[in-house]
């Protein structure tokens, strides 16, 4: 009677969340067509008294080669893959390109809570309700002199992946702590026997080791850390939605990453700490040259952590971009180099992928390690 | 210094001499990074010939010093993209 119960559950919840992402993408990818024929149309009737264009077709066939024969730009469609937008950018380009809209929302002095549908700007043709949007996908006042500030809280597309990465974590987590207390003592099954080997392994080599008796009091912190980073760096992978966004490589997501273990540190440093810090055990003239660095040494430390995994992240996905950008600069030269070069494009990119799937692993341990150390060393009792 | 700077001013290559800098660093960051691994991957083969039953403590080990020394690398690597691209 459990058992069956607990399957209906099962079912139920993964065909909702399937369901419910079905129906945001059809909605969203309708409303991006409806804009789409909406420009058609609005161009078609605009060049009907110049040229003799009948078809929608035909209008649509010559902007596609008009957009083919301008030059691929590597640089660009790498940066428009590595940086932020209001849009989910599905596949095709230019003028024919696929994407979702996400919600902006703005807030300021002036015209207070704004929220709409970021597919009202035309990427960045067309300013709306006062505000356009630049080249680089930022919100700005549409007169230019207006100097007050714009606060843009809009879901963009890194806030959207991690609110996919932190429904998803949640929906793993949660159903595995219940299956573990409805199962107690006997041995998991099936997906739980990858996750509790990580688990045990972050309690047993990374906690227990670094801070000591007060492990498990910190462990939830670190069990977040290391899940978080580790499953938006798997996401961010994936080639499409809800995969693709580069959300650790955004400085400002380690920024706040790397501010949260320093709260903690900070916050649960005892006394023993801050004397190792400002009173070190040292010659009394070597306080000049100790005390700047250890105090330096405060802030670089989560600094670091913040830098090198941004860097890491980020510098693997422009690998990996630039080995497929490639392909097409090497078939805008002529279509048989394009052709020629895919092969060993894809064999590069599948091994810097999996190069990747490894650094997105150890990123998120070299970061859960040093935290732990960090606060190993902020609580760490008097031992003469 | 100050041929350098009639040079710079005689033929406005300034942007593109930054940008040679940048690439010149990157590289300079990329030996230090072969260095450093290298040197660890050396100890630690030499450690795990002498002592084949701890091979698993010395790869983790050796896994987690290199992922240090590439944190400093990537610092000078963001260096130079920011010449580049700011």
């Amino acid at each position: 009677m459990l058992e069956i119960h607990r399957l209906v559950q099962n079912k139920f919840l993964t065909k909702q969340l399937f369901a419910i992402f079905f129906a945001i993408f059809s909605i969203c990818y309708l409303q991006a067509e409806g804009t789409e024929h909406g420009n058609e149309a609005s161009s078609s009737t605009h060049s009907h008294g110049v040229t003799e264009e009948t078809s929608h077709h035909d209008g649509a066939e010559a902007s596609a080669h008009g957009a083919e024969s301008k030059k691929f730009d590597a640089g660009k469609m790498i940066f428009d893959h590595i940086s932020d937008a209001h849009d989910w950018h599905l596949f095709g380009e230019g003028e024919s390109s696929v994407s979702i809209p996400l919600p902006v929302i703005l807030y300021s002095q002036s015209s207070g809570l704004k929220i709409f549908s970021s597919s009202n700007f035309h990427h960045g043709h067309s300013p709306y309700e006062g505000f356009k949007l630049n080249e680089e996908g930022h919100v700005l006042w549409e007169n230019e002199s207006n100097t007050e500030a714009i606060y843009d809280l809009s879901l963009s597309k890194n806030v959207v992946a991690m609110i996919i990465a932190v429904i998803f974590l949640l929906v793993v987590v949660l159903r595995m702590s219940r299956h573990y207390t409805s199962t107690k003592g006997k041995a998991p099954k099936g997906f739980y026997n990858l996750i509790e080997p990580l688990i045990l392994f972050i309690r047993d080599d990374i906690a227990k080791p670094s801070i000591g008796h007060r492990s498990m009091q910190f462990m939830p912190l670190l069990l977040t850390i290391f899940f978080f980073i580790f499953v938006v760096n798997l996401f961010g992978l994936i080639p499409i939605f809800p995969g693709g966004a580069n959300v650790t490589g955004n400085i400002a997501v380690t920024m706040v990453l790397a501010l949260v273990v320093f709260i903690t540190v900070t916050i649960n440093g005892n006394k023993y700490y801050w004397k190792h810090i400002l009173m070190p055990d040292v010659p009394k003239w070597m306080y000049i040259i100790i005390i700047p660095i250890e105090i330096l040494g405060v802030v670089l430390k989560p600094f670091v952590l913040m830098l090198r995994l941004f860097a890491n992240i980020t510098a693997g996905h422009i690998i990996i971009l630039g080995f497929f950008s490639l392909i097409f600069i090497f078939g805008s030269m002529g279509p048989a180099f394009g052709y020629a070069v895919s092969p060993l494009s894809v064999v590069f990119t599948v091994f810097m992928s999996m190069l990747e799937l490894l650094v997105a692993f150890l990123q998120a341990f070299v970061f859960t390690l040093l935290s732990a150390i960090y606060i190993g060393m902020a609580v760490e009792e008097h031992h003469h | 210094m100050s041929l350098m700077n009639t040079l710079l001013q005689a033929t406005d290559l300034a942007a593109a001499y930054s940008k040679m800098g940048a690439a010149i660093g990157a590289g300079l960051a990329a030996i230090g990074a072969g260095m450093g691994i290298g040197r660890i991957g050396g100890s630690a083969m030499e450690s795990i010939a002498r002592q084949p039953e701890s091979v698993g403590d010395i790869r983790a080990n050796m896994i987690v010093a290199a992922a240090l020394i590439e944190g400093a690398v990537f610092f000078a690597i963001v260096v130079c993209l920011l010449i580049l691209f700011l």
